[in-house]
């Protein structure tokens, strides 16, 4: 019965992956022209560690590690990881984000398709929550090297429109993230169109987030938790609204339940941006869906 | 009226009494095999937790402090609690007979639950009023049963998954929680 179950849950692997690897690129490739070669020696770093840990899980198993290395999930994991870690960690830190990715994250949960958690997240968590001070490390503000999410949360004083003007901001996020976002958001486009992902998931993520920053706007004073805008363009949104969010075997099936799903991600990620002490709360908020999404599939199945 | 808001939201999922104190973990791995045993279970809890701290602040600010007798609080609060618990066994034990097998040995172990005796403590040892306590013992008796229901629909999720030799039952299951806590730890510093 797990077989079956398996293979109902697994995505028709090889093509998604590639497919998915492949919508990556125009963002991958925004961040490296924003963020100099580290990003590409942080993603290089990464899948050679996830192929490594995969072989030797695969091998732990008995399992033919030859066939494992060939369905391609490992390095979409590697490539996910190595984006969220920040170019200017040391070493240790893609390391530690994507060998708990791939052993306890998936293969712990019995390899591809059985996983609760999404791989990807709960290695970079671990490793966020191991080593903070490494995961500040973005290179964008030179001077204070605060990134934007950094910036708006420990604002004193400045409305949204001065802040914008502020080294950490480009002209409606990020500096340099709004054009990664959007750089991601199209290679979500793509997968959309082709079918590989759906479209209901990202976009009530999107419209929940944008709604929450509404809500808490405050006229763009100085206490306003940020703009829609803003929120679409900063951080990993795009890459999580796409990329993470998605994983077909970590989100309810139902539609309504990808609602609550989406609702659930959305609300967490909102909440640690705006008040809470870690950068971006995008990882967090995807466990605590990907933990509820058993009882969503059985609550709304 | 938001400061009782904060602190529901506080004692319900920031400082969450299982995956953020670490309290209450004997029911929390003992009975979420199953989602109806784990509901139940989170219910009965619920009911006990908000009994037992309401008693127990009267008790504490209408006859120990008076009479000078802080120094009893934990054996006062450990009667009152296992009075409650009595009450809802003989509930349950008279209307689901059923439910009674289910939760078994479980159902008077609710007695040593220790986040039943400690919010009782940390509600008088925080010297909240009378609404406040009500409202911290509703937010943690909620959290609790909303992690009751989500652990044990992922571990009846988890035994279809074709897990390895060595992670079937009890490992999974500490990992999975430790994940679930991993994902709570974001909320650190509200």
């Amino acid at each position: 019965m797990a077989e079956t179950m398996a293979s109902q849950r697994a995505p028709d692997s090889r093509q998604t992956m590639l497919w998915v690897s492949a919508a990556l690129l125009p963002g991958i490739a925004t961040m490296a022209a924003l963020f100099g070669a580290a990003v590409l020696l942080n993603l290089g770093v990464c899948l050679v560690v996830a192929w490594l840990t995969e072989a030797v899980c695969l091998r732990l198993r008995h399992r033919d590690w030859r066939a494992g290395l060939r369905d391609f999930s490992a390095p979409v994991t590697a490539l996910l990881v190595g984006l969220a870690v920040p170019p200017g960690a040391p070493i240790a830190a893609p390391v530690l984000a994507t060998v708990t990715a791939i052993a306890l994250g998936k293969h712990a949960y019995g390899g591809l398709g059985q996983n609760l958690f999404n791989p990807a997240m709960v290695g970079y968590t671990v490793a966020l929550v191991s080593m903070p001070a490494a995961f500040a490390l973005w290179p964008v503000d030179a001077a204070s090297g605060a990134t934007a999410l950094d910036t708006l949360k420990h604002n004193d004083g400045l409305t949204l429109a001065e802040l914008l003007r502020t080294p950490a901001f480009g002209s409606i996020g990020g500096y340099g993230w709004e054009w990664a976002n959007l750089a991601f958001a199209m290679g979500g486009a793509v997968l959309i169109a082709r079918g590989i992902i759906g479209w209901r998931l990202p976009v009530t993520f999107l419209l929940a987030l944008g709604g929450l920053a509404l809500a808490f706007h405050d006229g763009g004073s100085s206490r306003s938790a940020g703009s829609p805008l803003m929120h679409w363009s900063m951080g990993s949104t795009m890459l999580a609204a796409f990329f993470v969010l998605t994983d077909p075997v970590t989100h309810p099936n139902p539609r309504r339940a990808q609602i609550y799903f989406a609702l659930i991600a959305a609300a967490t990620t909102f909440t640690i941006r705006a008040w809470g002490s870690y950068p971006d709360g995008l990882a967090f908020g995807v466990l605590l869906a990907n933990a509820a999404t058993p009882y969503l599939d059985r609550r709304f199945a | 009226m938001a400061e009782l808001a904060a602190a529901l939201v506080g004692s319900l999922l920031v400082n969450n009494f299982v995956l953020a104190q670490f309290l209450g973990l004997c029911p929390f791995f003992g009975t979420t095999q199953r989602y109806d045993t784990a509901l139940a279970m989170g219910l009965a809890t619920t009911f006990v937790l908000c009994l037992a701290a309401t008693l127990c602040h009267m008790v504490y600010h209408l006859l120990l402090v008076p009479l000078g007798l802080e120094y009893l609080n934990i054996i006062a609060f450990i009667v009152i609690v296992a009075g409650a618990v009595q009450l809802t066994e003989m509930y349950v034990k008279a209307t689901s007979r059923v439910l009674y097998q289910l939760l078994g040995i479980y159902l008077p172990l609710i007695t040593t639950n220790c986040a039943v005796l400690g919010v009782a403590l940390l509600a008088t040892g925080k010297a909240l009023s009378f609404i406040e306590t009500l409202v911290f013992a509703a937010g943690a008796a909620g959290g609790f049963t909303l992690v009751m229901v989500m652990f044990s629909a992922m571990r009846e999720q988890l035994v279809t998954r074709d897990l390895p030799q060595a992670m079937r039952g009890t490992p999974i299951t500490l990992v999975s929680a430790g994940i679930l806590a991993l994902g709570v730890m974001g909320f650190q510093g509200l």
